[in-house]
């Protein structure tokens, strides 16, 4: 995922000093600050308390034995149906009399493109600044058993979607939460969904929306200097709106040929840095199996590498959280769990592959200041995270890490930040208008209205720093996995039945590949 | 045995003459059956955001009638009326990959297409249809300059 929380914003601006229109606008944004703190306060500690007597947030645990629970109960099925995914991408299983329609492929870059982002960036740099390399280790089995997750909600997006006479469709989790407990004789899902609804329009427009026009206005005004962040705002507020109500199509190919080439770029650059340093990989790799079960010193000990690496993890992929149902819902295909197998491969891509290579460049580049003699990283003043050169954390440890390799990686890294931040607005600016036409109806009046107040909370966003309402849309977003996770508690024998009767006929040879 | 000859059209003028020739070899060969076919340039591996995804069945739908109503039936029509046995397909995808599949699929004998009518960097890049149809095909492939 690409949203960061208020850690990573504060390690952004570590250093920072205040700009003089800051502090001239600093009593409205602290009244508006204490207001809405007052309201949404309650709400924001509930959803991230931690568990008694530690620092682990309860929803993390959520999320985290949601995707154990499927895993078991689906007996590892992103382990079984693995390769048979791969397949499904490259398109072995795809009718050639359906060309033309939304492929696996597709759906799968679409989900990814609102998942890759900030938080493989900025959000592995924060996990393994605190919870040092063994962190890599929870994050890596975190993504694994995630996998699971996505699994069942992509394929009860696909089984319970909307197919309008027209030929367009609408899915997500407020749909199989309706239909599917509906059809179960279950009382409850239709408040449930529109639980989830409500949720996901205020993650939409904070987190999915405004922390990411704050995050590239920080990442802009880093590299032109300090200037009002509400031209930021309607800079992109303008380009949005031009994408999402103009509907130039121009603006939103060149965002998606360019986003993906951004996420290969920096695996590209990844993998370059980790090859010029081969010597350096066992060691790292060393790091983070000492690390996951001793700590190396960090904060915390092994269960402080283990919470930041669960936390992140989560953070990251969004399993369990919904999202990507809705992302998922509009391929085209005659078996619904086919998409789940599909987006099984997203935790993996985002959290295994991306978010590991983050985390191994970060070890390697020897940012994280470490005593060879005692064997332990050393904390920096208050105890609270590693010591790095330089003292920067967040993007800026990563952007360094990068650089000490790659002299101008940094400027490609800021580069890609803001247009990961464009495409999760974009990405987000979906999410919540399903789910706002799910509570007021499909039309274009409609529509427009809920396009128009995504635009104007883009401005608002990049202009004004306020936090309460950063922490009230992650929360939103995690309470979203609540409701998620709590009917997919209820409705996963229904995607078990249809697993059965999948792989019966594909052990048959009913199912079969396509000559293409 | 009844021949069938593929006519491959890509909307342009030249697509013409390709109707041109394949009704004068048709008449040569006698028992003849003429399919014209439209490929609609298409990857199942291109990048789209979720709103396209939504509206894509919707939007392939109206290609496909687009193309069947200005260029498909406007050739087979005019293949009927100069006395031939016509009928036309509209598919989506890669355009030589496409033209062969269909070729194979239904049995066809030859394919007739026009030069291409791409050009500067793209065709240099990607190369041109036409010349990718030629290198691939499993038939005979006629190209009408």
């Amino acid at each position: 995922m690409k949203i960061i929380n208020k850690a990573l914003l504060a390690a952004a601006a570590t250093g920072t000093a205040l700009p003089a229109y800051a502090q001239e606008a600093m009593t409205l944004d602290e009244k508006v600050n204490s207001i809405f703190a007052q309201f949404t306060g309650p709400f924001v500690s509930l959803i991230f308390a931690p568990l008694p007597g530690t620092s682990f947030p309860w929803i993390v645990l959520w999320l985290v034995v949601a995707a154990s629970v499927f895993t078991f109960y689906f007996a590892f099925v992103q382990l079984r149906f693995f390769g048979h995914a791969v397949s499904l991408v490259k398109g072995d299983y795809s009718d050639p009399e359906d060309a033309g329609e939304v492929s696996h492929f597709q759906a799968l870059a679409t989900a990814l493109s609102g998942t890759v982002g900030l938080g493989n960036i900025a959000g592995v740099a924060v996990a393994v600044g605190i919870g040092g390399p063994g962190a890599t280790f929870w994050m890596i089995l975190a993504g694994l058993l995630g996998m699971a997750s996505k699994f069942t909600e992509c394929t009860l997006g696909v089984k319970y979607r909307n197919e309008y006479p027209d030929g367009t469709v609408s899915g997500g989790p407020m749909y199989y939460i309706s239909k599917g407990f509906k059809e179960r004789g279950l009382p409850g899902g239709g408040a449930l969904a529109i639980l989830f609804s409500v949720f996901c329009i205020l993650g939409a427009l904070g987190g999915g929306n405004m922390f990411q026009a704050n995050q590239a206005h920080a990442q802009i005004s880093g590299i032109l200097g300090d200037y009002p962040g509400w031209i930021t705002g309607l800079v992109f507020a303008g380009v949005v709106f031009a994408v999402i109500v103009g509907g130039i199509k121009s603006i939103a190919n060149v965002t998606e040929k360019v986003v993906p080439f951004m996420g290969i770029l920096y695996v590209g650059a990844a993998l370059v840095i980790l090859l010029v340093n081969y010597d350096k990989v066992g060691w790292a790799f060393g790091q983070i199996f000492a690390g996951a079960f001793t700590g190396l010193g960090v904060a915390g000990g092994f269960v402080g590498a283990l919470i930041q690496g669960f936390k992140r993890a989560a953070f990251s992929n969004e399993a369990g959280v919904g999202s990507a149902a809705i992302a998922h819902s509009a391929v085209r295909t005659k078996e619904p769990i086919t998409e789940g197998f599909v987006s099984l491969l997203e935790p993996l891509i985002d959290t295994v592959v991306i978010c590991t290579m983050t985390a191994l460049v970060i070890t390697i580049s020897g940012q994280l200041i470490f005593d060879a003699e005692a064997g332990v990283y050393i904390l920096n003043e208050a105890g609270t995270a590693i010591a790095t050169e330089g003292g920067v954390g967040g993007v800026a440890l990563t952007s360094a890490a990068f650089g000490s390799s790659i002299s101008w990686f940094p400027y490609v890294l800021a580069v890609a930040v803001v247009l990961f931040a464009f495409s999760t607005m974009i990405s987000w600016s979906y999410y919540g208008l399903k789910s706002w036409t799910y509570l007021f109806g499909e039309g274009k009046t409609s529509e427009l209205t809920f396009k128009i107040i995504f635009c104007i909370f883009i401005v608002i966003g990049a202009a004004a720093s306020l936090g309460p309402v950063i922490d009230f849309s992650d929360a939103a977003i995690f309470a979203m996995a609540v409701v998620n996770i709590t009917a997919l508690y209820f409705l996963m024998s229904i995607v078990r039945e249809e697993l059965r009767s999948y792989s019966e006929r594909l052990q048959s040879g009913e199912i079969k590949k396509f000559a293409h | 045995m009844t021949t069938k000859l593929v006519i491959g059209l890509d909307g342009a003028g030249s697509g013409d003459r390709a109707l041109s020739f394949a009704t004068d070899l048709a008449k040569r060969i006698g028992d003849c059956e003429l399919l014209v076919a439209y490929v609609i340039e298409w990857s199942p591996y291109s990048f789209q955001t979720a709103e396209e995804n939504a509206q894509r069945h919707k939007r392939r739908e109206e290609e496909i009638s687009t193309a069947m109503e200005r260029v498909v039936t406007p050739a087979v029509d005019a293949l009927k009326k100069a006395g031939m046995n016509a009928t036309g397909i509209v598919r989506h995808g890669d355009v030589a990959h496409t033209l062969n599949s269909i070729c194979e699929k239904e049995g066809g004998h030859q394919i007739i297409v026009c030069r291409s009518s791409e050009g500067g960097l793209t065709q240099r890049i990607f190369g041109s249809s036409t010349a990718n149809l030629v290198m691939s095909a499993s038939v005979p492939v006629t190209v009408i300059g």
